[in-house]
């Protein structure tokens, strides 16, 4: 079966999503992320949805999930680079990514994840950049 | 009138039986609202309608198929796309229309959100022999 | 009694007295307003009225009164490009529904002239003409409205990318001043823009100003909460300034919440943009010395 490879940067899960999400293979990653966060102690994950054509309640739920899940293991979510039509589509569905923090680009969402691990290492709680989606 | 009479309507039905199923949906659906000339967040918004219903279709109502068609009205071109199923029905429609009622483990939004995604919605069923949803969006 | 064949009548009449109707129809179409509007040239109406007299002509000797049935199809494409060029030249539909109405007296007449003495023949002739002619003058209509309805539609469709620039104000600052009246069609239009500027120019904040909106209903509230919220799906923030008071009143009576950072000027929210991406505005040294 195809899985959606994962890599690790740093202290960072980086997934990018390139093909036609179905269920199954929405189901793989969500188990996988899962298991490297826990095996790696990552403190970041970045999901690249570029490439998506389309966001349907099924993935919405998957990364809600994703993003419960890591929360759960101290991770934090960031989805990065949802094109506008899905974002205006996702409105109208009414579905809502919360928990979940969103950047233009892999660049941002990088940016993102590191300012929190800084963040940490300084020891302070300070003003948390970004936003919720 | 010469090129709208000489045109015949196009249209396919698909079977929808599992998850690969709804992928095919979506791409048949993607490739008839190209061809109708709607814009690409109006493709968009049917082509999530369809996947949000395809699914429905699969979980709800143990499988069936959707009927896919180019309508025109006037000089107006659409994509009319007829879901149906053999499965149990639904006893209340105006309750599975509300957001997050769900009977399944989803979050609930697919008959209402499928319906804030199209121009035109329809809904029959009859507890116990089936559903039938359609929706249309017009260029 | 025999039945008379209306179609035949007509089709001996519009061959006999071609070059009569010809000039009669020409006659009442230079003395019609088409002319006098100088929206086309005598020669160019006199030219089409002769291509589609001789199709008529053609379309009869293939048999049959249904202005709909294929022998007349070519003389429909023919007053379809006619009706077409009219609607974009500006004709007033009188104007281009005229061109085939008065094609009517002039072969009544003829009809009548060709028989006088039989009045059941005129009669079956007169109205076979009337049935065709009336249809096709219809069909005229029809097209002429519909392709009215195709330009209406580009026009606004180009109005609503006109009207709804998107300015770049900062690296990563993007600015959509909104003038005018918001309904829902160009409403999508803009938050189509505005969010495809905010990839294309990776920008962090996007400032929607509503100085020049007069009004703010419900429904434009909800397209500008729902453009907030898929801006922020994307990754940028938005914040909406200009709110004038009346409509601040409006929507707390409606009890829209506008569930936004909002500032009263484009200015206040220039500067949190700025403020946002790290940014600050400092008055130059000299300037302050020079005033002091």
């Amino acid at each position: 079966m195809d899985r959606i490879p994962i890599l690790k940067l740093g202290g960072a899960l980086i997934v990018t999503i390139q093909v036609d999400m179905h269920d199954r293979l929405a189901l793989a990653l969500e188990e996988d992320l899962t298991a490297m966060i826990a095996r790696t102690g990552a403190r970041g994950v970045l999901l690249e949805i570029s490439a998506l054509e389309i966001v349907d309640s099924f993935i919405g739920r998957m990364l809600v999930s994703i993003a419960a899940v890591s929360r759960v293991l101290d991770a934090e979510t960031v989805v990065a680079g949802m094109r506008p039509a899905v974002a205006i589509t996702l409105v109208e569905l009414g579905l809502e990514l919360t928990g979940i923090k969103t950047a233009l680009n892999v660049e941002r969402g990088m940016a993102l994840i590191q300012a929190r691990l800084a963040e940490e290492e300084d020891g302070c709680g300070g003003d948390r950049e970004g936003h919720e989606g | 009138m010469k090129a709208t009479k000489a045109e015949p309507p196009k249209a396919e039905t698909l079977a929808i039986r599992s998850g690969d199923d709804v992928v095919r949906v979506r791409q048949r659906v993607r490739a008839l609202a190209v061809e109708i000339g709607l814009g690409l967040v109006d493709q968009t918004k049917i082509v999530t309608a369809a996947s949000e219903l395809a699914r429905n279709t699969l979980d709800y109502g143990g499988g069936g198929h959707v009927h896919a068609e180019i309508v025109q009205a006037g000089t107006r071109r659409g994509l009319r796309l007829t879901f149906e199923d053999q499965g149990p029905g639904i006893a209340d429609i105006d309750q599975a229309m509300t957001d997050h009622y769900t009977s399944g483990g989803g979050l609930g939004l697919g008959l209402g959100g499928a319906k804030r995604l199209s121009n035109e919605f329809h809904i029959a069923s009859t507890p116990g022999a089936g559903t039938r949803v359609t929706i249309a969006r017009w260029k | 009694m025999t039945r008379i064949d209306g179609a035949e009548v007509l089709k001996r009449t519009l061959a006999d007295d071609e070059a009569a109707i010809l000039d009669a129809w020409t006659l009442s179409l230079r003395e019609g307003t088409s002319l006098q509007s100088g929206r086309i040239r005598e020669a160019e109406l006199q030219t089409q009225a002769r291509a589609v007299y001789r199709q008529l002509r053609d379309a009869f000797a293939a048999g049959g009164l249904d202005a709909d049935a294929e022998g007349f199809a070519q003389l429909r494409d023919t007053l379809a490009d006619i009706s077409r060029s009219r609607a974009i030249q500006g004709f007033t539909p009188t104007d281009t529904a005229n061109f085939v109405y008065s094609l009517k007296p002039p072969v009544f007449e003829a009809l009548e002239k060709a028989h006088a003495t039989d009045a059941a023949t005129l009669a079956a002739g007169t109205r076979a003409a009337s049935r065709v002619l009336d249809r096709l003058g219809l069909h005229t209509m029809e097209v002429f409205l519909a392709s009215r309805e195709e330009v209406i539609g580009r026009q606004g469709q180009e109005i609503a990318e006109l009207s709804t620039p998107v300015v770049r104000l900062w690296d990563g600052i993007l600015a959509l001043p909104l003038i005018g009246t918001l309904d829902s069609a160009r409403t999508g239009v803009v938050m189509e823009n505005l969010l495809q500027a905010i990839v294309d120019e990776e920008a962090e904040i996007a400032i929607i100003d509503i100085t020049g909106v007069p009004t703010v209903d419900t429904l434009v509230a909800q397209h500008l909460l729902k453009t907030v919220a898929a801006a922020r799906l994307m990754g940028a923030d938005c914040i909406v300034s200009g709110i004038r008071p009346q409509i601040a009143q409006t929507m707390v009576h409606l009890g829209v919440e506008l569930n936004v950072v909002s500032k009263a000027t484009l200015a206040d929210a220039f500067a949190v943009a700025l403020r946002r991406t790290g940014r600050k505005v400092v008055r130059q040294q000299a300037s302050i010395e020079g005033r002091g």
